[in-house]
């Protein structure tokens, strides 16, 4: 499959192959050995997560078998959207190694500040979820100042965050203690109805399909031309194959019920867009840094406060568009918004997604990732008729499991030189 | 081991003069009054017994702290050296002591790190690239530049420190005790580095507590004593005379263990009938 030009002899060494110490695993049994290798070493990404979830699906699929129903999937994918979000700023906030323990509270403040600005004040919708995500974007410069300008950890500022802003929250609703969304309109069908015809889906899946491809055969074509080693045309052309057939083929599955939401939708591009930021761009690299090594970013010129406050104020907006879209999905803006288990969960998803607790690792997919799993078990909980209480119980060993995972794997990374 | 006869000219303008720096911590004066020049293609070496405020001299010069007194002239301006990024940009490189690489980041990404090219589309390929030829200038020899750090020797994360500050074309390069954590080979690697940077019209700062790397690279040798500075040799001054200015007067703990371990062979051998 992955056959490569490298081991043909003759031809004049590429840049990157001229030290003879270093084993380049570059068919397929050699992917498969370096897999291994990096498996051993600790080095996981997210196979756990993978592994998980399938132990987690077969187990509820014996026990219920709606549960992997295309209907109960759309519900799901419904359900992880809004709390996915949230976990997408909990990736960035934790890629500098800090927390945000408030973003259950400030996604809870922003669908009530939807409320009373759209139904209470009648301002025009959007103009009400501008204004909630910009408060929103407000608490997190906040919680960057108080870090920045008094060193204050994280862990504090935003515990005493989480208790300020759901006093906000309560207060703002007033007496009466919620607000009802008015049906049929935009926002609520979007969180609860809209979803893509399946035409667009196909296509979109096929388009992310091209995308895939056409990015890696460029980079290839570039570093062949560079005298840089390059994977092989056939086996880029085969990995996204693959990938667009799977995709194609999940689509397809979704599209025997509703079909794939428009929320998953946006959802699934702000990941891509957030994998874009931190994989390909100097602010994602600077964030790295400054997670793996504070110190040796500062010495590099990298504006260390800057990059500090970028990750709390990306983190505080992604919760309050999480609560914007909770909002939209369950049609209200209640007390009971925010509250609960959704701070946990958001931050539960993105650490079982494989984003480390300790910074400077992690990636967007991770939140998409993490929260299909916690959705999962929540659903699978849910259908086998278990109170919340055991549901909470569950969703907390998950965590801890998750959590175990990335300290024992991170030792191991420690000891075989992959930290 | 160099030739230093083209370096003496004294018509030519140092690259980085200092003159009167100080710095206080509280009531701690860790400098005080420094007096320094470096010119183009010269090596100084900076020595002096452990507080003599070698590194703090360092992090003053790279912007990482602000002295609390006296003036830097660098390329015949005064320069205000706030923070790291300024002293970056003026052309002063540093490779610290504790070499101040990001162990989660391969490589190339360390290289580059705080100065990508192409912010918003990172052109991995040209770094890649560039980062192989600075590496292969330095006759560096790492396995991979994909690799974390975290996998790498000591000398190899060495060459990988130096290889960076040279990636702004610097004018002058600072280096913290480059080869205190290093093997022999490795070391000798270092040194060789060293001539290399000074090969290309560099002027060098490194500090060192290793006398014999000292001298062998080294055209001057700048010796600091608790702060002040204490003596200016050149590199084939005696050890006695290097030894006694930075640890004082003749009467130290060095010179007094030399005495005695003298005494005691000769008690032994008067003892002996």
């Amino acid at each position: 499959m992955m056959k490569t030009m490298q081991n043909e002899p003759a031809a004049p060494a590429l840049l990157d192959r001229r030290d003879e110490r270093v084993r380049h695993d570059d068919s397929l049994a050699g992917w498969v050995r370096a897999f291994w290798d990096r498996i051993r070493a600790g080095d996981l990404g997210s196979l756990p997560v993978i592994v998980g979830l399938a132990i987690i699906w077969t187990v509820f699929q014996a026990l219920n078998p709606v549960f992997l129903s295309s209907a109960n999937l759309v519900n799901m994918l419904f359900d992880c959207s809004t709390v996915g979000v949230i976990s997408l700023g909990i990736v960035c906030i934790l890629m500098v190694g800090e927390i945000d323990l408030s973003v259950g509270s400030v996604s809870g403040f922003a669908s009530a500040l939807v409320g009373v600005f759209w139904i209470n004040q009648g301002w025009p919708v959007v103009l009400a979820i501008f204004a909630a995500m910009a408060v929103g974007a407000l608490i997190g410069s906040l919680y960057a100042f108080l870090f920045n300008r008094f060193g204050m950890p994280s862990f504090v500022s935003t515990l005493s965050g989480l208790l300020a802003v759901l006093g906000l929250q309560l207060y703002i609703l007033g007496s009466t203690g919620s607000i009802n969304l008015t049906y049929g309109s935009w926002l609520v069908n979007f969180g609860q109805i809209m979803v893509m015809p399946d035409p667009v889906a196909y296509a979109l899946v096929a388009f992310a399909g091209i995308t895939i491809f056409f990015s890696s055969y460029r980079t290839a074509a570039r570093r062949r031309a560079a005298g840089l080693s390059s994977k092989s045309v056939g086996g880029l052309l085969l990995r996204a194959v693959i990938i667009t057939v799977a995709l194609e083929a999940v689509a397809f599955y979704l599209n025997q019920s509703r079909g794939i939401p428009w929320m998953f939708g946006l959802f699934v591009g702000l990941v891509a867009a957030m994998n874009y930021a931190l994989t390909r761009t100097k602010w994602g690299r600077s964030m790295h840094a400054v997670g793996g090594n504070r110190e040796a970013a500062r010495r590099s010129g990298i504006n260390v406060s800057r990059i500090y406050a970028s990750a709390f104020v990306m983190c505080a907006l992604l919760a309050a568009t999480g609560g914007v879209l909770s909002a939209a999905r369950l049609a209200t803006a209640s007390q009971q918004a925010g509250t609960g288990d959704v701070n946990l969960n958001a931050i539960a998803a993105a650490v079982i997604g494989g984003t480390s607790l300790f910074g400077g690792r992690g990636s967007a997919y991770s939140a998409l990732l993490g929260i299909i799993v916690i959705q999962s078990i929540a659903s699978g909980l849910t259908l086998l008729d278990l109170s919340s209480s055991l549901r909470y119980m569950i969703t907390g060993a998950v965590l801890a499991v998750a959590v175990i995972v990335d300290s024992l794997a991170r030792r191991s990374r420690i000891s075989h030189g992959r930290a | 081991m160099s030739d230093t006869s083209h370096l003496l000219d004294p018509s030519r303008q140092p690259v980085l003069s200092l003159h009167g720096i100080s710095k206080n911590f509280g009531a701690v004066s860790a400098l005080t009054d420094i007096e320094l020049d470096v010119h183009a293609g010269e090596v100084v070496a900076l020595v002096g017994d452990n507080g003599a405020g070698k590194s703090t001299l360092v992090k003053i010069l790279a912007g990482v702290h602000q002295p609390s007194s006296g003036t830097i002239v660098f390329e015949g301006k005064p320069a205000n050296l706030s923070s790291p990024s300024t002293a970056l940009d003026l052309g002063i490189a540093t490779v610290f002591q504790d070499l101040a690489l990001c162990e989660n980041l391969d490589v190339v990404a360390n290289i580059f790190l705080g100065k990508e090219l192409n912010p918003f589309q990172l052109d991995e390929v040209a770094m890649e690239i560039r980062a192989w030829k600075l590496l292969s200038e330095l006759s560096a020899r790492i396995p991979s530049v994909r690799e974390p750090v975290a996998s790498l020797s000591g000398g190899q994360r060495q060459t990988v420190a130096i290889a960076r500050s040279l990636l702004l074309e610097p004018k002058l390069i600072m280096l913290d005790e480059p080869t205190a954590a290093l093997g022999v080979a490795q070391t000798a690697e270092v040194l060789d580095l060293i001539e290399r940077v000074r090969e290309r019209g560099l002027g060098v700062i490194m500090i060192s507590h290793n006398m014999e790397d000292v001298r062998a690279v080294a055209d001057r040798i700048v010796v600091l004593r608790l702060g002040r500075n204490n003596g200016t040799f050149m590199p084939d001054a005696s050890n006695e005379e290097l030894v006694s200015a930075i640890t004082g007067a003749s009467n130290n703990s060095v010179s007094r263990r030399a005495m005695r371990r003298k005494g005691q062979s000769r008690e032994n051998e008067e003892g002996r009938p």
